[in-house]
């Protein structure tokens, strides 16, 4: 019966708010400050959150009061006149001259009331996100006269995660108050150190100078308890952003250990095809802006295949105009190949300009998401999943496909190789587009958090160079494993010495780890290695 | 052994090559300050201080050769030794300038007042007195050289290895002189430089000094190579150049050697760093880029790896080239550099000395021909 009661009275509630605030909100319109004031309080007490937009529109001042009728309506300058709107319904209600309404004007105090009448009616809005909203504003304001709401809304709140942010305001303001009896600081803490983060530390760190032994106690334990949690969703956010680093560093390095690290290939040229993959996509987004605007969210896709051929065809090119006559002759490669990215960088700023490309990023890579405490960017999201699909799918396709069982028989053993019938000039081109297509892969991702510039290429050729020696040479799962690690320690090193200074010691810390293990961290063993 | 240990013997191309660098340390400077300026045979300052930079950049080829083309060690990271003697020299320069600079400051540098540093760091002191500037431009390069050659010899890191090391280094050491907390002026490097050893650092005079300097340790530098690959110590180099391992069988230790060469070139490279930085008048971290490097490399190729002479004529000829190409037509450059590096690389491997010596052996094996033509010899 109770529950039936519950049911009616709920279903009945509006129709009595439609017909109770009317009235009410012409009452607004009175001339005295203090009328008004009692008005507006009457309208609060209603809780009826159809009145938000009318006590939005008086704070703004754009609450007018219609001389013909004394109806209160929402206006908006329009031309001479004023557009009147009615503040329940929304509807129009035509545009009056300007010397036919009055504004109904506020002072401090006033504003001052909106403001905590506003508060408690979000508190009681039919939407859980926007009560939830307001009691965190009054979780950070503190507003004492936001106490009186939040209990009403405490009592009839249903919403679990609601219902603890109402609590934990309800806490904060409650700890403002020095006066209060030491359990209900207590409680108060106890549940401001259940919400953790640097709010509640701020709210927590006074209260732990206290001249209450108890609650001085409480309080330094909840700081100490929060500041552990903080410190270790500190440390899983630089792994995540380690991650991420080291995902950019595997797809940057992964083309070089298929060139450097497979074929015995020093191709300095390696950023430059990065670069080509990078100002691929720019010309794909390019087009499909001038063309096929609706297609721009599968601008990434398409380019993916078409940075992938570009790269790899201008590696094809180089393998068989400049590479396969220096095979065995690494040095002279290393400076031919840099003489190579110094061309294509002039030809890419002669074609392009020297200045950064813009490079838009499609709507599924933008945003972030929450963990926890940890925050994680979609863009690095899947640029972290990218790098993983490409590692994985050389790693079939060097394992398990008749072209990658003879990249390995040739790198093996060239001459045998031959002897089997295996085409070897023709294996070589191949794995060199091979590599050079993955590095346009890479720059098909860089190209959304890089700068697309001739110089996109050089900023990764030497931490290339170094995680596949780290990792050794000849071990894609070395590369893997060194691209991820360098990333993460670089980014450990970061808090405690700073950007630069940590990108130093980690170069530092790897070559002062070359001398100890020249071959890397999974070396190949056998004799094969030694030339 | 006819000279003796003090006095190494000479040979005739180390004696020619003084001769002509001693020739071009008069010749210049009277160009310069002897003649009239309306004179055609006039040298204008501008060029001389041109033509000392590039025999700096000789110096840094000439050393680059030392251990590339003698020991096998293509370093990748030289820019980074002739910068820090470029360093060492412009901190000495910075010391000359006193309480002259910008803001009036009694001892600090412009810089540091800008940065509110109090004092001096301890690692400024002593580069008021020129000797202390001289002998870290020997010293801070020497001991770098040799704790990464201590390290990287021994380990036996060898070929491409190396030479990323080497890269790598120096860029670390570029990012690291990017710091501004690191004392060296950060990005803008050292500069606005007043005196050296009392005299104007703008005088022409002094520009000639530097200029004849400059030939000078050319030509000492030249000499010194000269004797070292011509010694035993340089055929054991040439020995790991072309077969390490055997040479390391055989019983020499094969680390020490590198080890040896490798900081003697440092020593040189930092030299060449200190007589530039006075030349061109700033020193900055853009140096130690790694493409400077890479750059004195192909100097090295160009001219002829392995001939000492070669690396001389390729800096002065590529550098000339970078002076007349950056001016006339500057997108050309790169283009011209990169194509460099590879038709080099592809068609040249000798470089030019090695273009010119096989042209003679053909010559001469032709004339021995037409002297005296081979026996027909009856097949079996």
């Amino acid at each position: 019966m109770r529950m039936l009661l519950l049911l009616l009275s709920l279903l009945v509630t509006p129709l009595v708010w439609a017909q109770a605030t009317g009235p009410l909100i012409d009452a607004l319109g009175t001339d005295d400050f203090a009328a008004r004031e009692q008005a507006l309080a009457a309208l609060t007490e209603t809780g009826d959150p159809a009145i938000v937009p009318a006590l939005k529109a008086l704070e703004g001042g754009a609450l007018y009061r219609r001389l013909a009728d004394d109806k209160v309506l929402i206006g908006r300058e329009d031309g001479d006149g004023i557009a009147l709107t009615d503040p329940l319904t929304g509807t129009a209600l035509g545009t009056e001259p300007a010397g036919n309404v009055a504004l109904i004007r506020v002072n401090n105090r006033l504003r001052r009331a909106i403001g905590a009448s506003l508060g408690a009616l979000t508190l009681r809005s039919p939407d859980a996100a926007v009560r939830r909203t307001a009691a965190e504003a009054v979780f950070v304001s503190r507003d004492a006269t936001a106490l009186p709401p939040v209990d009403t809304a405490l009592a009839t709140e249903t919403d679990a995660k609601v219902k603890r942010s109402l609590e934990q305001a309800r806490a904060a303001i409650l700890l403002a108050d020095d006066t209060l009896p030491t359990d209900t600081k207590l409680a108060s803490i106890a549940t401001i150190a259940d919400r953790g983060g640097q709010a509640a530390l701020a709210l927590l760190n006074p209260l732990t100078g206290s001249t209450e032994p108890a609650v001085a106690k409480a309080a330094t334990e909840a700081v100490r308890l929060i500041e552990n949690k903080l410190a270790w969703a500190a440390a899983a956010q630089n792994i995540i952003y380690g991650l991420s680093l080291g995902s950019v560093l595997l797809l940057a390095a992964i083309g070089l250990a298929v060139t450097f690290g497979v074929m015995g290939v020093i191709n300095m040229a390696h950023g430059e095809m990065v670069m080509l993959g990078a100002y691929t996509t720019y010309v794909v987004q390019e087009v499909i802006r001038t063309h096929a605007p609706g297609l721009f969210d599968w601008s990434l896709l398409i380019a993916l295949p078409l940075a992938f051929i570009v790269a790899g065809g201008v590696g094809i090119l180089i393998e068989r105009g400049i590479i396969r006559f220096l095979y065995g002759r690494p040095l002279e490669t290393l400076l031919a190949t840099w003489g190579l990215s110094l061309v294509l960088q002039q030809a890419v700023r002669s074609i392009f300009g020297p200045t950064n490309m813009e490079v838009g990023n499609p709507a599924w890579m933008a945003g972030a998401f929450q963990v926890g405490d940890v925050t994680i960017t979609y863009g690095r999201m899947w640029i972290f999943l990218f790098g993983l699909i490409v590692f994985a799918a050389l790693m079939l396709l060097l394992r398990r496909t008749p072209l990658g069982l003879q990249m390995r028989a040739v790198t093996q053993n060239r001459s045998m190789a031959r002897a089997m019938g295996i085409r070897t000039a023709r294996v070589d081109a191949l794995t060199f587009g091979l590599g050079s297509g993955i590095a346009g892969l890479a720059g098909v991702a860089l190209s959304q958090i890089d700068n697309v510039s001739p110089n996109l290429g050089q900023g990764y050729i030497i931490d290339s160079f170094m995680i596949v020696i780290f990792g050794g040479v000849g071990n894609l799962w070395g590369t893997l494993v060194g691209a991820l690690s360098l990333g993460i320690v670089n980014k450990l090193l970061e808090p405690l010495a700073g950007a630069v200074l940590g990108k130093i010691l980690v170069l530092v810390g790897i070559i002062l780890f070359i001398q100890a293990r020249p071959r890397g961290l999974f070396a190949l063993k056998g004799r094969a290695i030694d030339h | 052994m006819q000279g003796g240990i003090l006095l190494p013997r000479l040979d005739r191309a180390g004696l020619a090559f003084g001769a002509v660098a001693l020739g071009l340390a008069i010749l210049i400077p009277v160009l310069n300050l002897g003649i009239p300026a309306d004179s055609p045979f006039h040298m204008p300052p501008h060029v001389v201080a041109l033509m000392g930079k590039y025999l700096c950049y000789a110096l840094l080829a000439l050393s680059v050769d030392l251990v590339w083309g003698y020991c096998g060690i293509l370093s990748l990271g030289h820019g980074a030794f002739f910068a820090l003697g470029g360093y060492a020299m412009g901190m000495y320069l910075m010391r000359q300038i006193g309480p002259r600079g910008m803001y009036g400051h009694p001892t600090l540098p412009d810089f540091m007042v800008f940065l509110n540093w109090q004092e001096l760091p301890w690692y400024w002191l002593g580069f008021d007195h020129f000797w202390f500037a001289v002998l870290m431009v020997l010293l801070v390069p020497g001991l770098l050289a040799g704790l990464l050659g201590w390290l990287a010899f021994r380990s036996r890191v060898t070929g491409v290895y190396l030479s990323i090391i080497t890269q790598a280094m120096t860029f670390a050491l570029l990012l690291a002189f990017f710091r501004n907390d690191m004392g060296f002026g950060g990005n803008n490097g050292l500069t606005d430089f007043k005196d050296i050893l009392g005299a104007s650092i703008q005088a022409d005079g002094t520009r000639s000094a530097l200029f004849a300097a400059s030939a000078i340790a050319l030509a000492l530098g030249f000499i010194l190579c000269r004797w070292i690959v011509r010694s035993k110590l340089g055929r054991v180099l040439v020995a790991i150049r072309d077969a390490e391992s055997r040479t390391r069988f055989l019983g020499y230790r094969v680390e020490q050697y590198k080890l040896l060469v490798f900081v003697t070139s440092a020593c040189m490279a930092g030299v060449a760093g200190a007589l530039y930085v006075p030349q061109v008048g700033i020193i900055n971290p853009g140096e130690f880029s790694p493409a400077n490097s890479i750059e004195a490399v192909i100097w090295v190729a160009v001219g002829g790896r392995g001939t000492l002479i070669g690396s001389v004529i390729g800096a002065v000829l590529v550098n000339f080239g970078k002076t007349l190409l950056t001016n006339a037509l500057p997108e050309i450059w790169l283009f011209a550099l990169g194509g460099l590096f590879i038709a080099v690389t592809l068609f040249l491997p000798r470089g030019i000395v090695g273009l010119w010596t096989d042209y003679w052996a053909k010559r001469r094996e032709k004339q021995a021909a037409s002297i005296t033509p081979h026996p027909v010899t009856e097949g079996p």
